[in-house]
């Protein structure tokens, strides 16, 4: 901070000035942070906006094409395939992740053999960079050579091309997503857990319902707003997530891998496009504007509730 | 304590974790076994280090840590200076537009700069700050997370404690750095980890913004290095796959419990 703010901050209160005191201290210590914030995100956004609305011609000026990169977008079939791939691979990752993290987070929070280690070994994965990841599941997925297929030979099979058959692409990746993932989200569902009060167990134990009853019936329900919780923010991730895109498949094959931000990636740092790429950025801002009014809108009847 | 478990649910959960240790198990058997036992797993296959030897010979790794953690340091005093002074004026100042303010920040929780890469490509472009660290740095500098994490923590600060600072003369910068600060070291420690990891982890940004040796991250360094095209064999990626998860995973190994309370913390907004 520099020497004027300091010394803003220090002046004495004078009667009658104090709240006009209080916002320009408090404006002062938002400045830093601000200005960074509106620079690489608030300008960004209405930058990409305005940016979908012109095309950067040859010579290097800009003309206005209104809606043009719009029409050429819904007639991209790339970007539809984008789209669509995004959707399965959110509903491919996200259920699975989210039972297999309920089920570990139940299994880790009660009395059992080895607890310790068995929360060590689920949520390791979600330290490790996802770059990484891809590189040790892309030997899994070699052909012949990996270890798949190796244990595809010990029953006869040939090898099979897991990675560039555009059939078995998406399921290697969502698989893959999952075994990162679901350690993540069992830590948010194992505070759950921790926070519910025992005496709830007790009581369905004492009135003699069976373990499965109870947890359908009384623990799932309460666990309700983690999981939405949980599933939102998957959500976002499933948008966010593309590292090992770069390392794996490119989008391949046939575009049958790529999701929507990998294609914006590409179409700006590859094909050099950046107008057609800020039209992709408008959608993927819309979808994530999406997310964050139903967020909002379920945060808000949370804090109502309590 | 909830719940003695039944047996086959025991071996279950057990099964599961071994599966899920399985790949890491496979990264480091292969970086520490001769290349012609990568995949064929023989007790007797003699153990070795020649796979990190010729990864470290191949590449600048050394410069590539060196990146990183310059990078996530950056980062972290960055966003931890930034995200301090801003959550204390949303805590204790009381002024107008703060819920406006407030608002825009959040905003960044879902628009996070890893989708703005384009105009922010733009923006790194026009400093002329491309294939540079702060330049990885910048855009992640502002933290809507870390300002919402500390936020919370400061309007839990018991308003005697500020009084008490005060009546002896500090100012609100004094009262900040001698009440708020102290009162706030999990946060800051929940926060600190949570950050670390995310910048060690993190791979398409810097993958944009850099393609020099001089700039690049492990992870960057990780993927050039592991293209096919290079024409190294699996042993030696795995050991260059090892290099770059290692530093983080001693950490965790080390501080699980760390991690794990500062993720729960991190998580529940």
């Amino acid at each position: 901070m520099s020497d004027a703010t300091a010394s803003s901050l220090i002046v004495p209160r004078r009667a009658g000035s104090q709240a006009w005191w209080n916002a320009v201290n408090a404006w002062l210590l938002l400045l830093p942070g601000a200005v960074l914030l509106i620079a690489f995100t608030h300008f960004p956004i209405l930058a990409t906006i305005r940016h979908s609305l012109f095309i950067t011609r040859r010579n290097g000026t800009e003309a206005f094409v209104g809606l043009d990169s719009y029409r050429s977008m819904a007639a991209d079939p790339i970007f539809w395939k984008a789209l669509v791939n995004n959707f399965w691979f959110a509903l491919g990752t996200i259920p699975t992740s989210i039972a297999l993290a309920l089920v570990m987070a139940v299994w880790v929070n009660r009395n059992i053999r080895g607890r310790g280690f068995l929360r060590l070994a689920y949520f390791t994965p979600t330290v490790l960079p996802m770059i990484a990841v891809a590189n040790i599941w892309l030997f899994f997925y070699t052909p012949d050579y990996g270890l798949l297929d190796q244990l595809r030979g010990l029953f006869g099979l040939a090898g099979w091309n897991w990675l560039g058959d555009p059939s078995t692409v998406m399921g290697c990746l969502i698989v893959m997503v999952i075994w990162k993932e679901a350690g993540f989200f069992m830590i948010f569902y194992l505070a759950a857990l921790q926070q519910l009060s025992p005496d709830l167990d007790e009581a369905a134990s004492i009135e003699g319902a069976s373990r499965w009853y109870t947890f359908r019936r009384v623990t799932f329900p309460l666990l309700m707003p983690t999981t939405l919780f949980v599933a939102i923010n998957a959500v976002i991730n499933s948008f966010k997530l593309v590292d090992h895109l770069v390392i794996m498949t490119k989008g391949g094959p046939n575009n049958a891998s790529t999701l929507l931000l990998y294609y914006i990636y590409e179409v700006a740092f590859t094909f050099q496009d950046s107008s057609y790429a800020a039209t992709l950025t408008v959608v993927l801002l819309m979808l994530l504007s999406a997310i964050a009014l139903i967020k909002f809108g379920y945060l808000d009847r949370r804090i109502h509730y309590q | 304590m909830r719940g003695r478990t039944h047996p086959v649910e025991a071996v279950a959960a057990w099964l599961l974790a071994l599966i899920w240790l399985a790949p890491l198990a496979y990264a480091f058997w292969s970086a520490l076994h001769p290349a012609a036992y990568a995949t064929s797993f023989s007790l007797s296959a003699p153990w070795t280090l020649e796979n990190f030897a010729r990864a470290w010979r191949q590449a600048p790794f050394a410069r590539y840590y060196l990146n990183t953690v310059v990078l996530v340091t950056l980062i972290l005093v960055g966003q931890l200076i930034l995200s301090t002074l801003a959550a204390y004026a949303f805590a204790r100042f009381k002024f107008r537009g703060s819920g406006i303010a407030f608002a825009l920040v959040l905003l960044q929780l879902m628009i996070m700069p890893d989708v703005l890469i384009v105009e922010n490509y733009r923006a790194i472009a026009k400093l002329g700050l491309l294939d540079t660290i702060p330049a990885i740095a910048l855009p992640y500098l502002a933290s809507a997370f870390g300002i919402f994490l500390l936020r919370q923590t400061f309007k839990g600060v018991p308003q005697e404690l500020v009084e008490a600072a005060r009546v002896e003369g500090a100012g609100p910068l004094g009262i900040l750095w001698r009440v708020y600060v102290p009162l706030a070291r999990p946060t800051y420690v929940a926060f600190g980890l949570v950050s670390v990891s995310y910048h060690w982890n993190n791979f398409l940004w810097p993958l944009i913004v850099t393609n020099s040796v001089e700039a690049r991250p492990l992870t960057v360094g990780l993927a050039v290095f592991g293209a096919p095209e290079t024409g190294v064999d699996w042993s030696v990626i795995t050991a260059a796959t090892v290099m770059t998860m290692a530093p983080l995973l001693i950490a965790f190994l080390l501080f699980q419990r760390q991690f794990v309370q500062s993720f729960m913390r991190a998580g529940i907004r």
